[in-house]
């Protein structure tokens, strides 16, 4: 209770417009950075919105921001959410530029190959239609259709969207949103509409059952639900039909913003600008009152009033954990207490074994972030923050700025849509392993556990019990693959990025191959975690990338993993083995990965350039860890017909 | 109370089309403000809106022709 955060004032007054200015002026970005961002939590709306753009423009260059080229194609005025949804992204520490198509000229801009839309090649688009361009008699006219021309409308603009969105993903690599049509808040036909055997809103559904349908079997295609988001935000405050009929605008100035930041839970996964654990508090956010002096028996938490609330939020963060999301426990209290209740109380949801790193002390908590991350090995701009006190998430926005906090409003029957609402949580794809994932490294804190029983690292080995499985590229496992060079940071030789396309492309070339490996311990199956492409020509075998997921890093893995690649180069008559390491922020642990298993550096690496490595094949062989079993096929048993291609 | 009104124009103004307040005056215009093309004029109407707390009329929009007849018209509107 002597906490000595509990002096510092919550936040601090918001800050003026010319003092932003005065902190651009003086260069000091950073501060101006954080002055921003608290004008814009303040006060967020088209108003400001202009003004933080204008700011950002100043700064660009002395911020760290990625770079993401946005098309929206469009049949309505949108103009105005294009400074919202800018100022949103800026402030996420993306620098998005916006090339808005021309009015309702959505359609020749796809289907026009020749169209500035391809030739600016964006990183993203969005397609926003308006029921009322593309089938005008099933917005206004519909109640002189009779039920086969309502039938002949739904089949039209459906062929139309799969053809927009066909045309579009061959001409283009970026990533498509598409809006669904929204249905009328008032149907021609009045309460009789669902009466009806295909009614207005039932026809507008319809078509967007089938443009969800084309979306999930074209790659990288997602669609927005724009009836749900405006069911969400209420029809009558949504729709502003003095706008719509004067200037074709159809949605409240008040609610541009809520249809940006929806935007951005696509734009967010997008361009990579995501977390990959949340760690969370307990008192008052995991569960209602102080386990302290509460107990067991008086924290609120259930399935009725108030607990119902906390019951909500470890609904989410269960939610969360299944698609691939890391839970961690960061909290001031008594260890032994908390986790019994965490581990007793019968009506908590996530349990001891979902938290993958277990932070309860009275150590300040940007400390415990920095150690969480340092256990989990992921970067501290992979966390997620979220505790219920706002001094707390002041305190941690100060010291780590790199920190994603998340902010929940004082009624915590608002914690657990706050919480589905972010942003840095979204995921646009969801493997088997990502399904895992939050088991995955909770399992490791388990052998991590194991680890400091056991006695030497070699004991420490074999009671992992691994077995590796290294197989070569397949159909199946392509999208994996690809998925491990986007996603890999630290154990990454050459951080080369390839999506799917690409590599199956590359595997078609001769010479390449690729290898996946799979290992699997006492403590379960941790799916595919590494990759290996190399290519041979005539005596030299080089490799192209080679990367390990973090969890698996420090095992000896990697060994086997090169071992073998050693080996099936050996068979195929090639000499030498050649790598490099293309240093990057992130990848310093597979820095000495080529010297620490003896190859000899070619010319003379310096230690931050990319430095090249040759192990002479013919006199050295990189021996197999014992302690690791082998399961399946290895590449020197493989045919000609499969080795590493991908068909 | 008209100074606030003027004021928050002026200041509403500024951030949308990107230019310092001190370059704005009552008579400024589309004429006189680089920026203040027919989306600014929306995005100026929207931002109003929003900051203001009013609602603005097709009729209003066609008749905001510089800035001092866009705090007139706010001011009618608040008191209104």
């Amino acid at each position: 209770m002597n906490d000595p955060l509990l002096q510092l004032t919550p936040s601090s007054p918001v800050p003026s417009r010319d003092e932003i200015d005065r902190l651009i002026a003086a260069g000091d970005a950073v501060a101006a950075l954080d002055a921003i961002q608290s004008f814009w939590r303040a006060t967020p709306g088209p108003a400001t919105a202009s003004f933080v753009v204008g700011r950002f423009e100043k700064l660009r260059g002395s911020l760290p921001l990625i770079p993401c080229k946005l098309a929206i194609l469009r049949s309505f005025t949108i103009e105005p959410a294009v400074p919202l949804v800018r100022a949103l992204a800026f402030l996420a520490g993306i620098d998005l530029d916006v090339q808005l198509g021309d009015f309702n000229n959505y359609s020749q801009e796809i289907l026009n190959p020749a169209s500035s839309l391809y030739a600016r090649k964006p990183t993203g688009a969005i397609l926003v239609v308006h029921v009322a361009d593309v089938a005008p008699e099933l917005w206004e006219g519909f109640a002189d259709l009779d039920a086969a021309a309502v039938e002949a409308a739904v089949g039209r603009v459906s062929s139309e969207f799969d053809r927009l969105i066909t045309t579009f993903r061959a001409g283009s690599q970026a990533h498509l949103i598409v809006h669904t049509l929204q249905a009328p808040a008032e149907p021609a036909a009045g309460a009789l509409d669902a009466q009806m055997p295909l009614g207005q809103r039932d026809a507008i559904a319809r078509i967007n059952t089938s443009i969800a349908a084309t979306a999930r079997r074209t790659n990288n295609v997602y669609i927005l639900d724009y009836n749900a988001l405006v069911a969400r935000r209420g029809e009558a405050q949504w729709e502003d039909h003095r706008k719509w009929l004067t200037v074709r605008m159809p949605i409240a100035a008040g609610e541009l913003l809520s249809l940006a930041r929806q935007w951005m839970r696509f734009l967010h996964p997008i361009t990579g600008r995501v977390c990959k654990a949340v760690a969370v508090d307990l008192d008052n956010t995991l569960w209602g009152g102080v386990i302290g002096e509460d107990g067991i028996e008086g924290i609120k938490l259930g399935p009725d009033y108030p607990g119902a609330a906390w019951r909500d939020m470890q609904r989410a963060l269960l939610d969360l954990y299944r698609r691939g999301i890391i839970l961690a426990i960061c909290s001031k209290n008594n260890p032994a207490e908390a986790m019994e209740a965490i581990s007793r109380h019968p009506n908590m949801l996530l349990r001891p074994e979902q938290f993958a790193a277990v932070r309860i002390n009275w150590n300040d908590k940007a400390s415990n972030l920095r150690e969480i991350a340092a256990e989990l090995n992921i970067g501290i701009d992979a966390i997620a923050f979220l505790d219920d006190n706002p001094i707390e998430r002041d305190w941690v926005r100060r010291q780590l700025p790199e920190v994603t906090v998340i902010d929940l409003p004082d009624d915590p029957m608002g914690f657990a849509p706050a919480l589905r609402q972010c942003p840095f949580l979204e995921r646009l794809s969801l493997s088997a392993e990502d399904r895992e994932r939050g088991r995955m490294y909770a399992d490791q804190r388990l052998r991590t556990e194991l680890q400091q029983s056991a006695g030497s690292l070699e004991d420490f080995y074999r009671s992992l019990q691994m077995v590796v499985d290294i197989a070569p590229v397949t159909l199946k496992t392509l999208a994996r693959a690809a998925q491990l060079t986007q996603k890999t940071n630290q154990f990454n030789l050459t951080t080369r990025r390839y999506s799917e396309e690409q590599l199956a492309e590359l595997l078609r070339l001769p010479g390449w191959h690729a290898w996946t490996i799979r290992v699997v311990d006492r403590f379960g199956d941790n799916g595919i975690v590494g990759l290996a492409i190399v290519r041979t020509a005539g005596s030299i075998c080089e490799i192209d990338n080679f990367l390990l997921s973090c969890r698996v890093i420090g095992r000896t893995v990697e060994t086997a993993f090169l071992s073998t690649l050693a080996a099936a180069a050996a068979n195929q008559d090639a000499t030498r083995l050649v790598g490099r390491f293309i240093p990057t922020k992130k990848n310093v642990p597979a820095r000495e990965f080529y010297r620490d298993h003896g190859f000899a550096p070619i010319g003379d690496p310096t230690t931050d350039g990319p430095a090249e490595w040759m192990l002479d094949l013919t006199t050295r062989k990189i021996p197999w860890p014992q302690w690791i079993e082998q399961a399946g096929d290895t590449p020197n048993q493989q045919t000609n017909e499969t080795r590493g291609s991908p068909r | 109370m008209s100074d606030a009104i003027e004021n928050q124009v002026m200041q509403t103004a500024s951030d949308v089309f990107g230019v310092p307040a001190a370059q704005l005056s009552l008579a400024s215009s589309p004429d006189s403000v680089d920026g203040w093309d027919s989306v600014q004029h929306l995005n100026l109407v929207l931002a109003l809106e929003q900051s203001a707390g009013v609602q603005i009329d097709p009729e209003d929009i066609e008749q905001m022709k510089t800035l001092g007849d866009v705090v007139r018209l706010i001011r009618a509107k608040q008191v209104g």
